[in-house]
């Protein structure tokens, strides 16, 4: 890493030194050129930017209009969307009134931030200490590999990962009751049995997910200076130490973003997990339903969109109010690292 | 006489008992990450009777290609959903890196004076979003992505989390000096653009290249919302259509539509799905190896505010 980089700066210095040359050679024709020529240079960035923000306005903010569906009962008339927006009847805050009325929405609730939680928690956990894991294994091609089989799960999809789940918990030929068949348990339906599920869904979380962050923090961890470990190996620190008071402290303000952006997709992320690896079984919904799964089959099932919108209302809302406890906590307890 | 390499130990590297120990952990870690996988394989390439005999094995009894033959023989659902799949991500690629990386530029550089605006309007939808019945109702409504290639590539062409990595590989690593440089020489900023900072940037570009045509390739989502007719159904949605049967893939290769219910009763169910599946990732899965070079110095994330 650190040859490379060396080596870059040299190649970058030898570039630039050309470009120097050049600029002796032909500065009086290029001063010309420019006062002629050359545009502002904001509006050049912002054209580079246009086709970007055109994106966002049309698939991030255009859609916060649709966010007024929450309190309308909404009704499709001839005229487009918007015409039948502003046309919908106000009911206020009815559809909220619907959607908490019933005792799954504590249970959504509970159940997307449990496992969210969890997930970020665990998630963090277990992927620092790969990452540094990786950068300290001397044999650095066992370490490529090893980097390499645990990232593969990235490529998996949710849909196939319903299909392994059941490879392992189906009924009548999953790997988990044939091994409760070699001691004579008999099999267990796992698909009815509520219990197992969080830990189930927690295990196939990590992983799907762990591969990807840990890549993340590894290469924080290889853009530190190597001669901070130096030093701290002359001073006698064990290595335990250099990890606490180096690495740890070093990638710190990259845990606090993936956090901080983990956060403000708790209520948004991973429908697919909670939509596939149960494989739709009525009777786990207790444990597996979250706030965005609940939403997307009520919006299938009975097209009820103005409780859906207040959904999803709900869930942006809660996320945002996260998003600045947890920075409102850090800009009091560790204010370096506050985001805004 | 043998030479042998002396090992290099630098005085900073850990010692060898607890390499051993750290490899193993490790290894146990990347053993479980890819069992499922491999077992997988194993399932689509085992024969049907001793799935039924012995359920899902590592080993199974017997080993058929059973499966492949099936689905070659009834493929013609199977060949559109990969040329739908192919389009979608190659086209979808190459137009999401060509945004991210024209808007991480602009909001990376010092000089661009609105640039604190246009990073928090990138990146406010990371903590504040729609949710997806506005977003569907908006694309399907308004902008009219129902059956077509506009609704399985625009939702998808920019993340925010892109931008960010992104931005974070140009500020790092392309020095302003280089830049100034150049515009002295008088190239204009989109010549800078292309000439210099492009190609100094082929780790980051390569990496957020590898996470958007994962992103196009595993996307479920739009097509679930989108379309609706077999012809445009990318390989995804035709796996969440047969997570019942087979009928959906029977059904829609015309070629066979005489002797479709015998085409059903012969058909080795469960190896048949395990082979959709290996079918269905195994070409992303190749492309890994030829982004792995640059993905891990691809991907450092910077601080929000910086």
């Amino acid at each position: 890493m650190a040859v490379c980089s060396i080596k870059c700066t040299l190649i970058l210095n030898s570039l630039l030194n050309k470009q120097r040359e050049d600029y002796y050679l032909m500065s009086t024709t290029n001063s010309e050129y420019k006062t002629r020529f050359r545009l502002n240079k904001n509006i050049l960035y912002m054209l580079m930017l246009l086709p970007g923000v055109i994106w966002f306005i049309c698939e991030m903010y255009l859609p916060l209009f649709g966010l007024i569906l929450a309190f309308k009962q909404f009704h499709f008339y001839r005229g487009g969307f918007f015409y039948s927006l502003f046309k919908s009847k106000w009911v206020w805050f009815d559809n909220f009134t619907y959607l908490f009325s019933s005792h799954e929405a504590w249970v959504i609730t509970r159940n997307t931030l449990g496992y969210n939680i969890v997930f970020i928690l665990l998630g963090t956990f277990l992927s620092v200490f790969l990452a540094i894991g990786f950068s300290q294994m001397l044999n650095k091609k066992l370490s490529k590999l090893f980097q390499t089989l645990i990232f593969c799960p990235y490529f998996i999809t949710p849909v196939v990962i319903g299909y392994l789940v059941m490879s392992f918990m189906s009924y009548e030929h999953g790997a988990v009751n044939g091994l409760l068949k070699l001691f004579n348990i008999t099999p267990i339906n796992w698909y009815n049995e509520q219990g197992v599920w969080p830990y189930i869904l927690v295990i196939v979380d990590m992983w799907w997910t762990i591969g990807y962050s840990s890549i993340i923090y590894l290469a924080a961890i290889l853009g530190i200076g190597q001669q901070l470990y130096e030093a701290a190996e002359i001073e006698g620190a064990s290595k335990w130490q250099q990890i606490r008071f180096i690495t740890i402290p070093s990638i710190k303000p990259m845990i606090i973003v993936m956090v901080l952006i983990a956060i403000g997709g708790i209520f948004q992320g991973n429908f697919g997990l909670f939509y596939f690896a149960p494989m739709k079984s009525g009777s786990l919904f207790p444990v597996t339903q979250v706030i965005n799964t609940y939403t997307f089959r009520a919006l299938m099932f009975t097209s009820n969109v103005g409780m859906t919108s207040a959904a999803c209302l709900y869930q942006s809302v809660m996320g945002l109010i996260l998003v600045f406890v947890f920075n409102g906590s850090l800009r009091k307890f560790d204010p370096e690292n506050a985001q805004f | 006489m043998i030479v042998r390499k002396k090992s290099k130990r630098k005085p900073t590297d850990i010692s060898r008992t607890s390499n051993v120990t750290l490899s193993i952990i490790v290894g146990i870690v990347a053993v479980v990450c890819i069992y499922p996988i491999i077992l997988m394989f194993m399932i689509s390439l085992s024969a049907e009777k001793s799935i039924v005999m012995n359920g899902f094995n590592f080993f199974p009894a017997h080993y058929s290609l059973e499966a492949y033959r099936y689905l070659f023989k009834i493929g013609s659902q199977l060949l559109t959903s990969y040329m739908i799949t192919i389009i979608v991500t190659v086209g979808g690629t190459i137009l999401s890196v060509c945004l991210i990386t024209l808007y991480a530029y602009g909001i990376s550089r010092d000089d661009f004076k609105y640039r604190k605006f246009f990073t928090f309007f990138a990146l406010f939808p990371l903590l504040f979003n729609a949710g997806f019945v506005a977003t569907y109702l908006i694309n399907s409504q308004l902008l009219g992505f129902t059956n077509s290639f506009l609704g399985l590539i625009i939702p998808l062409a920019i993340s925010p989390f892109l931008i960010l990595i992104m931005r974070t590989y140009f500020k790092t690593t392309i020095p302003s000096a280089l830049i100034e440089a150049a515009r002295i020489d008088g190239a204009g900023e989109f010549r800078i653009f292309y000439k210099i900072v492009v190609p100094l940037s082929k780790p980051g570009i390569a990496t957020i290249s590898l996470l958007q045509a994962v992103a196009y390739w595993n996307d479920w989502w739009d097509p679930l919302l989108y379309i609706d007719k077999p012809s445009m159904t990318p390989v995804q949605l035709m796996l969440q259509k047969t997570q019942a049967n087979m009928q959906f893939i029977i059904n829609n290769s015309s070629s066979m539509s005489t002797n479709s219910i015998e085409l059903l009763k012969h058909m080795p169910t469960q190896t048949a799905i395990f082979a959709i599946l290996v079918l269905a990732t195994i070409p992303i899965l190749c492309t890994y190896p030829f982004f792995q070079k640059y993905v891990v110095s691809g991907m450092t994330v910077g601080g929000v505010k910086d």
